[in-house]
Parts: structure tokens; sequence; C-alpha cells
């Protein structure tokens, strides 16, 4: 098996589904000859011409009214929008219409469109490349939202994703691009989407997580482990919609929860896993469920992006609260 | 390419030079007289016979919507009056396998490209089983977003030359919208694929209250296409032979592979923007209105035909009376459909439902077997 980074195995897996699937149809910014400004389509259009993989205006609203055009004329659209702080200018055609396509075509139409582009902090990018802009997906019903943690899960996601007949926004962190390889079975397989993952076991506290925040919480679950908490890591791997049932069966029986996210407070998705978890399990809990979460300032400037972004310090602080309450 | 080096080079005169050339295309006069001959689409007397039917059953279908809507008995509508060569005409040059991406007003170019008129009335009415588009019939449903419709048609036309297919994709929006992103996005777009799409902006010289010279400084809509880099056309869209005319050399542009064509069609809505409490004599005058009515593509064509002896009172007497029949059918069709539940809205979000949707699902399920 091949011991790929993250990046290297979401080119694995478009690969894989186009060589599986002739509708399948991969663009953008720079996605040809380039292969994407982080080479996410190396070699694609090499390999499947530029029929199926090609460069398009700049104009991101304009690739995804392309997108729901193509997917009415059978296609299966793989477009990049190449950093997600820029899906403000196509938000009417995510929300305002693919998300809408099954719905108000009352059944006969559908919009099997995945969008994959990538975010997060701690790289140093210019403003609006950064942003954890997930909340603004998760709130619209009619999409699926996926967040890999791990090369493994991304190929896997990814392939199910585009196979998926309803639209998929498939968000890469930059930082996890190139952070760590790991082992990626050169087949191809299939990881569902709205299954979450226990990346770490335990029996204290249960972390909830996703995205780069998932790597802090194990971080800050070893560093717990030295004082004798056991610490459980789930990586919700999609935040819409939420694996409730893997999340309540692990509160159950740890009695203890926190959400970590990169997003500001009063963005992302740790409110919502909050309100499930008291929903449903509130006579389980020892403690409150507390939150770390960047706070609800603008996403700094990059030299500022290491006072502002959670860490696994601030978790292993939040963590013996919720430990010790 | 030798830069000019005598002479300064002038943008104002460029623009001008430009400008001037979007002259108003036209074939048949308001007195309903080929103007134009040689640009005569010299359709058979049976399709002109057809194309009079059409603007004529849209006319009433008009007329009844609008008093259906006063009565309650329609929902959301947009008046389609003044505009019947501009929609219709357009029509007539498409065929079943191109796709209509149509605006709210659109309304009639769906319906004689096959959508049921009782399905037209549910969706005015808001009921999810209007837009169930049958399998074949290539549209949309009507867009609400201004503008959506262009990028998509460039999408659309992208698919069908990648299919290798024998067909266009034909959006339609208004003055306003081409002042949306979305316009220029979608022509440009469609024009740096080449990909077989029509654009058609009927310039009803309103968005809702405000004027056409207010959306932008350009002398006409049709020049916009310059800066796509694609051919575009000013064209009478009070009539219906010139409407026709050039949406069928488009058509044919673009089945050749010579890319996507932006239309601009010259006509005037006469009632208010939609029935939803606009009030035209807020923005224009009576004069104004009767101006255009001059113009009304009805009359000509009218006048055209039955100097061909194509048309007369008894043949429009019939078109009008079916119509009436008609919709009286579709409206009891539309009587008919089965009250939307919650159920069905949240069956309708996904393939597979989610587990948040199952849940809800089970919660209305419930609710509603009480």
């Amino acid at each position: 098996m091949a011991q790929l980074t993250m990046i290297q195995a979401i080119t694995d897996a478009l690969k894989t589904e186009m060589k599986n699937d002739e509708n399948v149809l991969v663009f953008g910014e720079d996605v040809g000859n380039n292969g994407g400004v982080f080479r996410a389509t190396e070699g694609l259009q090499k390999e499947f011409g530029e029929d199926r993989v090609f460069d398009t205006p700049l104009a991101e609203s304009g690739i995804g009214g392309l997108a729901i055009g193509l997917a009415l004329q059978g296609y299966r659209p793989v477009p990049e929008i190449q950093f997600f702080g820029f899906v403000y200018e196509v938000m009417d055609s995510i929300s305002g219409q693919m998300a809408r396509m099954r719905f108000r075509s009352g059944g006969s139409l559908n919009s099997p469109v995945t969008i994959r582009s990538p975010f997060g902090g701690g790289v140093h990018t210019p403003e609006m490349h950064a942003d954890s802009l997930e909340g603004l997906m998760t709130s619209q019903p009619g999409l699926k939202v996926v967040i890999p943690s791990t090369p493994y899960d991304a190929k896997g996601l990814l392939i199910s994703a585009i196979r998926d007949n309803d639209p998929v926004i498939f968000l890469e962190h930059m930082k996890l691009y190139r952070s760590f390889r790991q082992e990626v079975p050169e087949e191809e397989y299939t990881i569902p989407l709205g299954k979450a993952d226990i990346k770490r076991e335990g029996k204290d506290l249960t972390i909830i997580a996703y995205g780069a925040m998932v790597q802090e919480s194990i971080k800050a679950a070893e560093e717990l482990e030295k004082e004798n908490y056991s610490v459980e890591v789930i990586d919700l791997r999609t935040v819409q919609p939420l694996d409730i049932e893997t999340i309540i069966a692990s509160v159950e029986k740890t009695g203890r929860a926190m959400v970590v996210q990169e997003a500001q407070k009063q963005a992302g998705i740790a409110a919502n896993v909050v309100a499930e978890i008291t929903d449903r399990a509130i006579l389980s809990l020892d403690a409150p469920v507390l939150r770390v979460t960047a706070p609800d300032s603008i996403f700094p400037f990059s030299q500022a992006e290491q006072v502002w972004l959670p860490n696994a310090k601030d978790i292993v602080e939040t963590a013996k609260k919720v430990l010790t309450f | 390419m030798a830069a000019k080096k005598s002479q300064q080079f002038d943008p104002v005169e460029t623009l001008n030079a430009i400008e001037e050339k979007f002259e108003m295309f036209q074939i048949l006069n308001e007195e309903g007289e080929i103007v134009n001959p040689d640009a005569d689409p010299k359709l058979s007397d049976e399709d002109l016979q057809e194309l009079m039917r059409r603007m004529v059953y849209t006319r009433i279908l008009d007329q009844r919507s609008i008093s259906l809507n006063r009565q309650g008995r329609l929902g959301f509508y947009a008046p389609t009056a003044g505009q019947e060569a501009s929609q219709l005409a357009s029509h007539f040059a498409l065929k079943k396998e191109d796709f209509i991406l149509p605006g709210y007003r659109d309304v009639p170019q769906l319906i004689w490209h096959g959508w049921p008129l009782h399905q037209a009335f549910l969706f005015s009415r808001g009921h999810f089983m209007g837009n169930r588009m049958a399998e074949g019939l290539n549209v949309l449903p009507p867009q609400i977003i201004i503008g959506a419709q262009f990028i998509q048609a460039a999408g659309v036309a992208l698919g069908m030359q990648k299919r290798k297919k024998e067909a266009v994709a034909v959006t339609y929006t208004g003055d306003g919208g081409s002042s949306q992103g979305d316009f220029y996005e979608g022509i440009n777009f469609a024009g740096a694929f080449r990909a077989p799409a029509i654009f058609i902006v009927q310039n009803n010289q309103y968005a809702i209250s405000t004027p056409r010279e207010l959306q932008t400084a350009a002398k006409t809509i049709a020049q916009k296409a310059v800066a796509a880099g694609i051919p575009g056309v000013l064209v009478d869209g009070m009539d219906p032979l010139a409407v026709y005319a050039v949406t069928r050399d488009a058509r044919e542009r673009a089945i050749r592979g010579e890319g996507p064509t932006m239309i601009e069609t010259m006509c005037y809505r006469y009632g208010p923007h939609t029935m939803a409490g606009d009030d035209p004599t807020r923005y224009r005058t009576s004069d104004i209105d009767s101006e255009w009515e001059k113009k009304d593509p009805l009359v000509r064509f009218r006048k055209y035909l039955e100097a061909k002896n194509l048309w007369n009172e008894e043949k429009e007497n019939e078109v009008i009376e079916q119509a009436k029949e008609e919709i009286k059918a579709a409206i009891k069709e539309a009587d008919a459909a089965p009250k939307q539940k919650v159920t069905d809205l949240l069956g309708l979000m996904y393939e597979e439902v989610p587990f948040n949707v199952q849940e809800q699902l089970d919660i209305y399920k419930a609710k509603e077997s009480k």
C-alpha cells in the first residue's frame, strides 16, 4: 500500500472516479494544465483529456452555474472553488440553485455536483482564503457537507461524494494537505457519507471534532492521558448530516463531552452538536458540554493566526473543566 | 500587429462606432407590411397560421390568468401581453430537443414546449407538482433569481456540445437581468467554450419600475455581446417575423459549432410586473402605453395574415374558444391535485433520506395521520 498525503489521496480519488464513470468532469480555475494551485488535479488533464478536465474563465458564480447545467445534461460535475473564501461569489448557485433542484422540480431533476474546495487556517494565506465557512453550508437544507481529516478518509469520502446524487460540498483543510502521510489502498473503496469515525477510543470524555481540529484533539487526548484521563475523539467527517448515533453512543458511555471547531463560536457546527447532545442524552451528562472554537472576530491576517486558531493546549484546558466539573 | 503611430486611439469614437452598428432589425412593420423582403424567413402558410394561433391563445391565457388571479384562483403570475412575438416567435424557431431555461415571465414558451397547462397553474399556485417535469421535456421550472439561468444555460450548452447533440440551450431574462453579474458570466462562459446557447434579453423597458436608461450607459443591451466576443442582435421584439428569423439564425450558428448569440428583443409589457401589487401608473404614462400598443405584435401579424388570406375573424374566434375551454379544463385538473403535506416536502430533499430528515418525517407522518 502506498503512503500518501491527503492531496495525493484526493488526486487518487478523482482519478478513480474519472476511470469508473465517463460522466465525471473536473473543472475550475487553473485545474487543467496547471493541475490546480495545490496540484489536486495534477496529471488529470493529460490522462483524461481536455474534454473532461478543463480550465474555466475566472468567475466562481459561472463555475457553479456551469456545474448545474452540465448536471442537467447527465454529467457528474466535480468543480473546484479555488479557495473556499471565494464561495460568497457562488452562493446563489449553491444555496439558491443546486441545493433546491430536487425539491423545486418536484423530484424530477437533481444536482449530483461535488464542489471541492480548500479552506482552513495555519498556512499564512492572504484574506478570504482560510475562513471556516462550513456553517454557511450546513444551514442550507439540501446540501451534504464533508470535511476529511486524514488521507485515507479523504479518498473514500470523495469517491462517495462524487457518486452521491445530491450536491456535496467537500472541504479540504489546507494544513492537512501535506502534513502527514498514511497508507491508502490503491484500489477503490468508499466511506459512507454521514458516518463519523472514532479516531481514538476512551471512556472519560468524548471530544467531537472535524477537519484539522481532529489532529489537535488527538494531541490533547495524548496529553490528558499522561494525567490518566481516557479521552475518546470522534471525527465527524460529514458535518451535514451529522452522525447522531455515534455521538450519542459515545456520550452515553463517557458522560462528558466537548466539541472542537476551527470556526468562530457563532459559526461552524459546534452549537448544533451541543444541542443534539442535550436533546438526546442530557441525563447521561455529568458536566456541561463545552466548546473550543475560534473567537468571534473576522479570520485574522496571517501574522495573528497562531494566537487566534484553537489548538491542543486550548483543548486540554477546556477538557479539564469538563472532566473536573 | 503593428500599432498605428500616426494617430491617437480614440476610445470615444470606437464606442460610438460600435453603438451605431446596433440598429434595430425589423421585417414586418406596424402596418403588417414586409419592409425587409430579403430577410423574410418565408414561413409556410401553416407555420404562419400556427404562430398566429399561439399568439392569440397566449393573449387569452394572459387575460384569463389575470382574472383568475384576481379571483384568488391563481397565485404568482407575471403578465405576458405585449411580449408574444418576443416569447413565442423566438420559441417557434426552436426544436423539441432544445433546452429552455426560463425567467418567471416565460411560462408561455414552456407551455408551447410541452409543459401541461395545469402544471403551469400548479406552479402559479405554489404546488411542487407544477414543477415536476416529464421525462424528455427539456425545460427548467421558471427561475426566480434574475440571471441565474444565464450561467446555467452556459452549462447546459456545454453539456450538449460534449454530448455532440444537435440542440441548443435557450435562456430568457429582461432588461434588468442584463445588469446582473450572472448575465456577463453566462455569455462570457458560453463564448469562451463556443457553447451552443442563445441568450435572449426581452427588453420590456422596465425592471419592475426602473426604466431601461437607468440600467446601463450602454445604448443597447445587444452591444454587451461584443464584450463577450459573441454576436449580438437588436431586434424589434413586437415583430414576430424578425424575432423568428434572428432566433433561427442564432440556432443554426450554434448547431454549426459557431457558438452562442445574444438577442435583445425590444418589446413592452402592457400589464404590471406581477399581480402582487405592482401599479405601472406609478412609473409610466398612458401615452407611453398607447404608443407601444400601436406596435402590437398581434395587430401587425393579423394584418399581414389577413392580407395573405390566411386569417380571419372566424379563425381567431375558434382559437379564443379553444383557449378558454382548455384553460377551464386545466384549472379543473389543477384543482384536483392533492394537498401538499410536510412529508411530501421532506421527501423531496435528498435521494437517500438522512437521519435528521427521517426523524422529522416520522413526526409529521404521525401528525398527518391524525
